[in-house]
């Protein structure tokens, strides 16, 4: 039902928090020898969503490692650039699919009122 | 069972790992040029080991602070027989603190938990625009 309503933008919401929370376990493990950093492909992870895959699969799938500018002696792949930029493109990214579902919320409630 | 972890777990622990970090490196600096009078007793600085913290379900991973290790590093050996802790041979044992090396600790930290309010702060925002839809 609500996928009929919000269509793309429900998967799309559901993986950006995802990647929201990657991001910021990475942001957390800048000082955490040995830590891989993770990122979340949302391109093939909608895919697959659209395609069918339950959501957390979808997700599971499409999180690579990220393969870091320059390597750093204690083995961590957290580069504080990187991460910065990712969050703050998934965050308006996030806020615009926000957006999205807000408009389809006020059709439908301007529909139901009538006015 | 322990509850799934949000994203707000990620952030107080990671702050509150960030927080030990500080603390070992502001005992360090307090405790640079503390003499002893035997090489055993004098002050060894001391480092937090951070360790990565995954929560299967969710996919989320968080820092522990896996253990407050004191360095290995041997105290500096001067002769002072001024000195009233000096021992036998008049010699005293000082703190083998780098001063230097804990100022960058305590800003990498401080910056690394700065970041980490930021990202929090970013998050709490969306999430309660998204509580707002109606």
């Amino acid at each position: 039902m609500s996928d009929s309503i919000f269509g793309i933008h429900g998967a799309a919401l559901e993986l950006r928090s995802q990647r929201m929370g990657l991001l910021a376990s990475n942001i957390a493990n800048a000082g955490t020898p040995g830590y891989k950093a993770r990122d979340l492909d949302f391109a093939s992870a909608l895919k697959a969503r659209m395609g069918g895959a339950e959501g957390d699969q979808a997700a599971e799938a499409a999180t690579l490692y990220r393969v870091p500018v320059m390597p750093s002696l204690d083995g961590n792949t957290v580069e504080m650039a990187t991460e910065q930029t990712a969050f703050a493109e998934n965050a308006v990214a996030y806020s615009a699919t926000l957006s999205f579902i807000r408009g389809k919320v006020e059709t439908l409630t301007r529909a139901m009122k009538g006015d | 069972m322990p509850a799934p972890m949000t994203l707000f777990t990620v952030a107080q622990r990671a702050m509150s790992a960030q927080l030990v970090r500080m603390n070992s490196a502001a005992s360090n600096l307090a405790n640079a040029g503390s003499v002893t009078g035997s090489e055993g007793d004098a002050y060894r600085p001391m480092r937090a080991v951070f360790a990565q913290e995954l929560d299967q379900r969710t996919g989320l991973s968080t820092v522990r602070v896996a253990g407050v290790h004191r360095t290995d590093a041997a105290p500096v050996k001067r002769h002072d027989p001024g000195n009233p802790l000096a021992d036998a041979e008049g010699n005293v044992f000082e703190a083998p603190v780098d001063q230097n090396a804990e100022m960058v600790e305590m800003l990498e930290s401080a910056r690394q938990y700065q970041n980490m309010v930021e990202a929090l702060q970013t998050a709490k925002q969306l999430m309660l625009e998204t509580m707002r839809i109606k």
